[in-house]
């Protein structure tokens, strides 16, 4: 999604991630995951207008706090 | 089989899981102990402490300095070190700590990813089918014994690789190993023997003839260049075995539960089939089945608390998953609830192994019960029992049929 030239971007914190699957269940468009079941953002994580709201609720989901929606 | 206990008075000095008043309604219990303590002390079990918060539950699940998971589940005698058998501990990972811990996680993560348990998927909707076609005609089923309970015990049994024709046997041992916990040392290893002998039986066997299962897997899996030890092999099972049946068992059985006492929440599911990953979130928070218990490693002050070494401390994750500190109208059940962190796998590195799996037959489970039965309500609310322990689910659970699609 780009703003006056902003990126908005999702992220996983791997370091955090520890594999409930909640945002690759709620929102498979976005996300996968690894051979351990960690979650991954699938491709860059550009996000569009469209998929924001999934990825926020990937992010209200995540028992972890691992996902971040950052822009750049 | 259990001694008979003094009743608690005050659970906030005097706890006790298997109090019959906690064991029937527990959620009154912890919302009160949140509100006054907020960690609850017993000097039953030989000492232990009861964070009831959110915030107290996630200090502990991810404190691995100060607490240890060499034995998990709550039992009447304080264990030492004898009994704690370190760094594989007796069901690993789940009674591992750091480092030994990631090791023995990543040897069984890949098997329990979501493509391999997603694989099973058809072999779930036609085992739940089979219970539901042996059902029909029935004007009472029982959700918990005839339908919740077989469920991930044929799903364990098949991943496994353990005979069919194994299954009942396979169900009673189920039941020793799960019931078995509350029992003295003594009795717990003799009624444990002929389970033993029956998986070194099956390890022998799957030794002999190598195939895809996770048995065999366990067997062949190498670590740094090595095949695992036996005992690890051993406990792993048990684990799975332990972990991977009356939990999701009680997950169903607890969904049911709601879903025949609430008409509204069940007519949304049936018409609006979209909502379930939603919705099985909240089955999870709000019924989460498992609570889990860590020893303290050392004297210390925590959360506000003089604990001593080898206290137990109870790590109630359906407790926190209805703090209002953390889940706004956290005491409603919420079917489209979109913000939930809820805890029912746990927290931090010991995050429950078996989640996708257990997600999965909780929604085929679901699923097909409501396409069969799209209206249903609890024949007799008075007969439903809840399991003691810290696995809590209906096992007893009539449920009047009324509708058949």
């Amino acid at each position: 999604m780009s703003h006056e030239g902003r990126v908005v971007r999702v992220v996983i914190d791997a370091q955090r991630c520890q594999g409930h699957g909640r945002c690759f269940t709620l929102a498979p468009g976005l996300f996968g995951y690894d051979e351990l079941g960690n979650g991954q953002v699938l491709g860059d994580g550009v996000l569009s207008d469209d998929n924001l709201a999934l990825a926020q609720l990937a992010q209200a989901n995540c028992p972890e706090h691992a996902i971040d929606i950052e822009e750049t | 089989m259990t001694d008979i206990k003094e009743p608690v008075v005050d659970f906030a000095t005097d706890w006790d899981h298997t109090d019959p008043q906690w064991v029937a309604d527990p959620y009154p219990i912890w919302d009160d102990l949140r509100q006054r303590c907020p960690v609850a002390h017993t000097e039953r079990f030989g000492g232990g402490w009861f964070p009831s918060t959110h915030a107290g539950v996630s200090a502990v699940a991810k404190d691995t300095e100060n607490f240890t998971s060499r034995t998990v589940v709550i039992n009447n005698g304080r264990p030492g070190e004898e009994a704690l058998p370190a760094p594989i501990g007796v069901a690993p990972p789940i009674t591992s700590d750091p480092p030994f811990h990631q090791i023995a996680r990543r040897v069984i993560l890949p098997a329990f990813a979501p493509g391999p348990i997603n694989a099973l998927e058809p072999q779930m909707r036609a085992l739940c089918n089979r219970l539901l076609d042996n059902l029909a005609g029935h004007e009472v089923v029982n959700g918990g014994s005839e339908y919740a309970q077989f469920i991930p015990t044929a799903v364990i049994r098949q991943m496994l690789g353990f005979p069919e024709e194994d299954e009942e046997l396979f169900r009673e041992f189920v039941h020793i190993v799960i019931g078995g916990v509350n029992l003295p040392e003594e009795e717990r290893i003799e009624q444990f023997m002929p389970i033993e002998e029956y998986l070194v039986r099956q390890i022998e066997e799957h030794q002999a003839n190598p195939r895809d299962d996770l048995t065999t897997y366990l067997l062949n899996v190498e670590v740094e260049g090595e095949k695992l030890a036996l005992e690890h092999v051993f406990g792993t099972i048990i684990l799975v075995l332990i972990a991977g049946i009356d939990t999701t068992w009680s997950a169903i059985g607890a969904s049911l539960w709601h879903l025949a006492q609430n008409p509204e929440d069940l007519a949304r599911l049936v018409s609006e089939p979209d909502l379930m990953p939603i919705a099985l979130e909240e089955f999870l928070r709000f019924y989460a089945p498992v609570t889990m218990a860590r020893l303290v490693k050392h004297d210390m002050d925590y959360l506000g608390c003089p604990m001593k070494e080898y206290d137990w401390l109870m790590l109630g994750f359906p407790a926190a998953n209805r703090d209002p500190a953390a889940f706004k109208d956290a005491d409603r059940f919420i079917i489209d609830r979109m913000e939930n962190r809820h805890l029912a796998f746990g927290l931090g590195i010991h995050r429950c192994v078996g989640s996708n799996l257990a997600r999965l037959e909780l929604r085929v489970a679901l699923e097909e019960f409501i396409a069969r039965y799209p209206r249903f309500e609890l024949a007799d609310p008075t007969a439903v029992t809840w399991a003691p322990g810290m696995i809590r689910g209906p096992r007893n659970l009539p449920l009047r049929i009324l509708a058949v699609a």
